[in-house]
């Protein structure tokens, strides 16, 4: 583990702590961020026949950078009416919400922040301080527009929370384990060792299971994008009828820091659908290291198919984003109450059945 | 209950051809034209800054007539009748100096009227349509090749040919009543016979 490891090589376990904290900060969520905004601007320009940024570097690559710049510059406009203590803390508790979920998603099987048993439901709840946040920004703005905003994403989150912990607790059934850890170790090997293929399971019970999971993976996949207000779920902060939602009243380094926060809640919610399904970090086909017989390749190679698989899943949704139109409140609920929640229960029911015989 | 899978089943299934149409428009290549650098092909007969080339033109104020804005402004001044200003490139003799041929591309309508009436069609529309100036002076544009000494010059040239002609044609009325006041007199002289006259012949 990393945290062993810097604990060896600086003889200080505050120090360790201390890098093992900050490191998928630095390391991962900002060049995330950088990259994925403007992934998601070039994806969005090729979809639609355009070219998107192309004058900042080689097809626009330092263009998110001259963003982050013009943004650092910018004026930190705070309106008179705000309740400024909130409005103040409100893109800070979103932001650790949706940083705090990095603490347990394993990178590697080397690199977890903290394998704590309960990792799955860990995420689920802080990412509760996103909801919290969101209020809390559309609250203090006192701006109708941003109240209307976080009243919709609140709503839509707990909503869609139900789902995702219906899925996850099927999951925790069927493996019988909560941390992120042993789930991605279960899934070992080779591909059809993973979830979305029944598992380690052998037999009639994997055949019974295939399409459970792929249904369960389809729902797990739509509630946890719905969580993280994207389209076409983006309703609280729909622009084309509430100019930007909750962050409407914010500019500076504030709106960057909601906009980092969702950026790194995108590859959160694709990092857990690609632990719970996908074999998190293990590779689909064996490992290089271990066929030449370097051990310390191991840990580089499942960073790679981590990061694939989590870049893959946030891809998805970019092109998601960029093919569905906007629900309306009423279909968004719907779809939630009617057919992604009974079509869940169903899959609990059934798999319950299944782990029986 | 059949008609809820139904609904569930087209749900999923019209999501995936929309995104297979976005994924297969993600390859196509991109209508963009990267302005600056890479510039659009023009019509063929586009109307854009007009260009006069000076070497043929006569000078003959058709197209500042025909200006529906009035945005040309030419003066003319007729050459000295020793000077050669050549020939048009379409075989016009060319008798003025033009000293002053001045557009005004703030006031020009692109109607591209000036050009038909052109004998020598020396004005034409050109391809260029990139010069936006800060100050709107500077879209006076001056296409007149004389340097300033130059038109000044020919101008005084032609003002002088004038004064001499003046002269000129003073003299010569001076002369010519001179010759007939003269001839009035021979023939008031004629008649009495005198060999002062024959003479004046000799000498002439």
């Amino acid at each position: 583990m990393m945290y062993d490891w810097l604990y060896n090589l600086t003889g200080s376990s505050i120090l360790a702590m201390f890098i093992v904290s900050l490191l998928p900060l630095f390391v991962f969520i900002l060049p995330f961020a950088l990259l994925a905004v403007l992934a998601e601007r070039k994806v969005s320009a090729h979809m639609q026949d355009r070219l998107g940024p192309m004058r900042v570097g080689y097809h626009g690559i330092l263009q998110t950078i001259a963003d982050i710049l013009k943004l650092l510059q910018k004026e930190d406009l705070v309106a008179t009416a705000t309740d400024k203590t909130l409005f103040n803390f409100a893109p800070l508790l979103v932001f650790i919400g949706s940083y705090a979920a990095f603490a347990v998603i394993p990178f590697s099987g080397f690199f977890i922040g903290s394998d704590i048993n309960l990792g799955i439901i860990f995420i689920v709840g802080i990412t509760g301080l996103v909801v919290a946040g969101i209020l809390m920004a559309g609250w203090a703005s006192n701006n109708k527009y941003s109240l209307l905003g976080a009243m919709r994403s609140a709503a839509q989150i707990i909503s869609y929370e139900i789902p995702t912990l219906l899925i996850i607790l099927t999951v925790i059934m069927l493996t019988g384990t909560l941390s992120l850890y042993d789930l991605s170790e279960m899934q070992t090997a080779y591909f059809w060792n993973w979830l979305i293929l029944g598992g380690p399971a052998v037999g009639i019970e994997k055949i019974l299971l295939i399409p459970l999971m792929i249904m369960g993976c389809l729902i797990i996949y739509t509630s946890t994008l719905a969580e993280v207000n994207r389209t076409p779920f983006d309703i609280p902060e729909a622009e084309s009828e509430l100019v930007s939602g909750y962050h409407t009243e914010y500019s500076g380094m504030k709106f960057a820091m909601f906009f980092l926060a969702e950026y790194a809640n995108m590859f959160a919610v694709s990092a857990i659908v690609a632990v719970i399904f996908f074999g998190g970090y293990q590779s689909p086909f064996g490992y290089l290291g271990n066929t030449l017989g370097l051990p310390w390749l191991i840990p580089i190679e499942q960073f790679f198919w981590f990061t694939s698989k989590g870049l893959f899943f946030v891809f998805v949704q970019m092109w998601l984003r960029w093919t569905l139109p906007r629900f309306r409140v009423d279909q968004l609920m719907a779809f939630c109450w009617k057919y992604l929640i009974p079509i869940s229960f169903v899959i609990l029911l059934l798999v319950g059945l299944i782990t029986l015989i | 209950m059949i008609d809820y899978f139904v609904k569930f089943w087209q749900g999923l299934f019209t999501i995936l051809i929309g995104m297979k149409v976005t994924f297969r428009h993600l390859f196509v290549p991109a209508v963009t034209i990267q302005y600056p650098s890479v510039k659009p092909q023009l019509p063929e007969r586009e109307r854009n800054r007009l260009y006069v080339n000076m070497d043929d033109c006569i000078g003959c104020d058709q197209c500042a007539r025909a200006c529906p804005v009035n945005c040309i402004e030419i003066e003319t001044v007729k050459s000295l009748p020793d000077e050669d200003l050549g020939k048009t490139s379409n075989g016009k003799k060319k008798a003025l100096w033009v000293t002053k041929f001045n557009i005004d591309f703030a006031k020009c309508c692109y109607c591209q009227l000036c050009v038909f009436p052109c004998p020598t069609e020396c004005i034409y529309m050109t391809d260029v349509y990139e010069f936006s100036e800060f100050r709107r002076e500077n879209l006076l544009y001056d296409f007149v090749t004389l340097l300033p000494e130059e038109r000044a010059q020919k101008k005084e040239n032609y003002e002088e040919l004038q004064v001499k002609k003046e002269a000129e044609k003073l003299a010569a009325a001076k002369k010519a009543a001179e010759e007939k006041a003269a001839a009035q007199k021979e023939k008031l002289e004629t008649k009495p016979i005198d060999p002062s006259s024959e003479n004046k012949e000799e000498k002439k």
